[in-house]
């Protein structure tokens, strides 16, 4: 019998092991459940694959929070997200915007004139840099620029342009109408294709 | 560890393994959990990719008979000659890539009490749960003396592939001056807005490259989807093309002549040039077969797990399922699966589904670059899906607008497929 033990105990080991439910192998929270309704058209975990729906992987939870509260509220002009919006609480908005937050922006080639990014490259180190660090893509203190879908971009601009959403830092208004003043609107169209451009 | 309690400890690991074999056999075998989905549609192929993110220890088998998918979702697009029908071809390659096994093979029964799916070759698979996503069921007795030997000539379209290539070909074919005949189904089908998108986008077809050409649109139905928003789009874009009549006036029995191609109706008899017929439908054959249907011909479920009443153990989700105020869309099969395979996913560790998040959103197209949109977000009350919030396009949204819902719903196309075959 003796012999026998070390079998015994290492049979019984696995007879343990396979009785233990796996626990750690089933990975979904709430969080999950909620964020994983926007992949259909914000693409899986947030990145889009375009051609304009945006990316919403990697935002700042703060601007994920105020762009669906001020969709639900009628504040920010939108096709569908008004609509869409209205069915979240603060306490599900805020579970999706921290989880989004912690998912890598995906960054996917896209249509630019390559000469054009390249006068955007120094517009953009000039105008917007400022508070759009790292060419775009630090997501900290505003929204991540570099690598977002063009055609949203500009709807976003088209909007704000026309005054129908709101500037979340007055300096920006300040800005963009530098920008506009003296580098007219093929200086801002460059702007958008720097950040088409970027990988 | 002395003689007796080595023997009272293996005795009661004995009764334990004993009782553990009796509710989940390969739990207590220390082997995968098995999950068999039935059908690789969008409700099929998105449970398998979340199964697989969910629980990667959880072993997917995906049963399909097609090697090729063609999405419903856009092949209007493909009618109406804005798309080529290759673009909304997709393989399976990228859930084979995720670990998801996928067989092409055509399911023939699905024993519950076994825990075991049959095929049409007759190979078996256990499963601990099953996933059944069997789209819909065309019943071509619903139009008289329409059937499935007719669809070749007189195409449904209703599953994309094949039909929408012959009806697009159809189209091509027809001389200016033509008349295009389609007959819309009964509720509920697949697709609510999907008939009056296509005839927006055939209209659209016919104004561009034929416009002598006419469509008449014979309805049982007094109401339909978007209805606001289609009308005005007929009346902006289509006047004097698109002639849509209803029960008051065809009523809404329809019978069709194969060889003339002509429908006789309240309203009178239709001759048509090109006649398209969206027959009447039901869930899947698979659901039939394997009694997952109540007596109208869809399934019950429990509105959470998406576990049929009829058959424990078994899912069913998409266009086959009754998901309370949730519409019959690709969209909605897409949500309903990861709901379910969030719920599968926990059954099978012993532990409670999470409080479910359901979302629809639908694009239709109304012309080459111009589209519109209908979302819902639902919540579960009371054990049934009800919709807190959502709705249409503004009738009031200018062109502007429109255009960049046309350019969202790329966006919607190119996103949806990435999480279901991605």
């Amino acid at each position: 019998m003796k012999q026998f033990k070390p079998f015994v105990f290492g049979a019984a080991a696995a007879l343990a092991l396979a009785l233990t439910p796996q626990a750690d192998a089933v990975e979904v929270d709430d969080a999950q459940v909620m964020a994983n309704t926007c992949a259909g058209c914000h693409g899986p975990d947030g990145s889009s694959r375009g051609p304009a729906a945006p990316t919403i992987a990697g935002m700042s939870p703060e601007i994920f929070i105020d762009a669906m509260k001020d969709y639900r509220e009628g504040k920010r002009p939108g096709t569908i997200m008004p609509r869409i919006a209205k069915g979240y609480t603060d306490e599900q908005i805020k579970l999706m915007a921290e989880y989004f937050a912690k998912q890598p922006f995906m960054r996917f080639a896209q249509p630019h004139d390559a000469q054009l990014a390249a006068k955007g490259a120094k517009l953009h180190e000039r105008y917007c840099e400022k508070c759009h660090e790292e060419g775009g893509k630090a997501s900290a203190e505003a929204g991540v620029l570099a690598g977002q879908w063009l055609p949203y971009l500009h709807y976003q601009l088209e909007d704000y342009l026309a005054d129908k959403r709101a500037y979340r830092e007055k300096n920006m208004q300040k800005r963009l109408s530098e920008l506009i003043e003296k580098e007219g609107q093929e200086g801002l169209k460059a702007v958008l294709h720097f950040y088409a451009s970027q990988k | 560890m002395n003689r007796m309690h080595r023997r009272t400890f293996l005795q009661g690991l004995g009764a334990a393994v004993a009782v553990g074999a009796v509710g989940a056999p390969s739990l207590a075998l220390g082997a995968a959990k098995k999950v068999v989905i039935v059908g690789g549609g969008t409700g099929g192929a998105t449970a398998a990719q979340y199964l697989r993110r969910y629980d990667p220890s959880i072993e997917v088998t995906l049963i399909e008979p097609n090697k090729e998918y063609y999405t419903c979702y856009f092949s209007n697009l493909v009618i109406g000659g804005l798309r080529s029908l290759d673009s909304i071809r997709h393989t399976y390659d990228g859930l084979a890539k995720r670990g998801v096994k996928v067989v092409h093979d055509t399911v023939t029964a699905i024993d519950g009490t076994a825990k075991q799916v049959v095929t049409a070759s007759g190979q078996k698979f256990a499963y601990d749960r099953c996933i059944v996503s069997p789209g819909i069921e065309l019943v071509y007795t619903g139009v008289e003396g329409y059937s499935q030997e007719a669809e070749k000539a007189i195409p449904h379209a209703w599953k994309a592939g094949e039909q929408t290539a012959i009806l697009a070909k159809q189209l091509q074919e027809m001389p200016d001056g033509g008349q295009v005949v389609m007959v819309a189904p009964p509720n509920p089908y697949r697709c609510p807005p999907g008939p009056y998108e296509r005839a927006s986008l055939i209209a659209n077809y016919l104004k561009q490259h034929k416009p002598k050409s006419k469509l008449i649109v014979l309805d049982p139905k007094e109401k339909f989807s978007k209805q606001g928003l289609f009308t005005a789009a007929w009346k902006n874009h289509y006047s004097g093309i698109i002639e849509r009549l209803g029960p008051d006036m065809a009523g809404t029995k329809f019978t069709v002549d194969v060889k003339t191609k002509t429908v006789k109706c309240d309203a009178g008899e239709f001759k048509a040039d090109v006649l398209n017929i969206i027959p009447p439908q039901r869930a899947g054959k698979i659901a039939q077969v394997a009694s997952l249907t109540d007596e109208k011909g869809w399934c019950p479920v429990n509105q959470h797990t998406f576990e049929s009443k009829l058959v424990p153990g078994v899912h069913v989700i998409g266009d086959a399922a009754i998901a309370g105020q949730m519409p019959k869309s690709g969209y909605a099969a897409n949500s309903q699966a990861k709901v379910c395979a969030m719920a599968v996913a926990l059954l099978l560790n012993g532990k409670e589904p999470l409080k479910p998040a359901y979302t629809n959103t639908c694009y239709s197209f109304i012309a080459s670059d111009q589209a519109v949109s209908v979302a819902g977000i639902y919540e579960l009350k009371e054990g049934a899906i009800v919709e807190i919030a959502g709705g249409l396009t503004p009738a009031d949204a200018p062109e502007a607008i429109l255009r960049r819902e046309a350019e969202y719903a790329e966006s919607w196309y190119k996103n949806i497929i990435t999480d279901m075959f991605g």
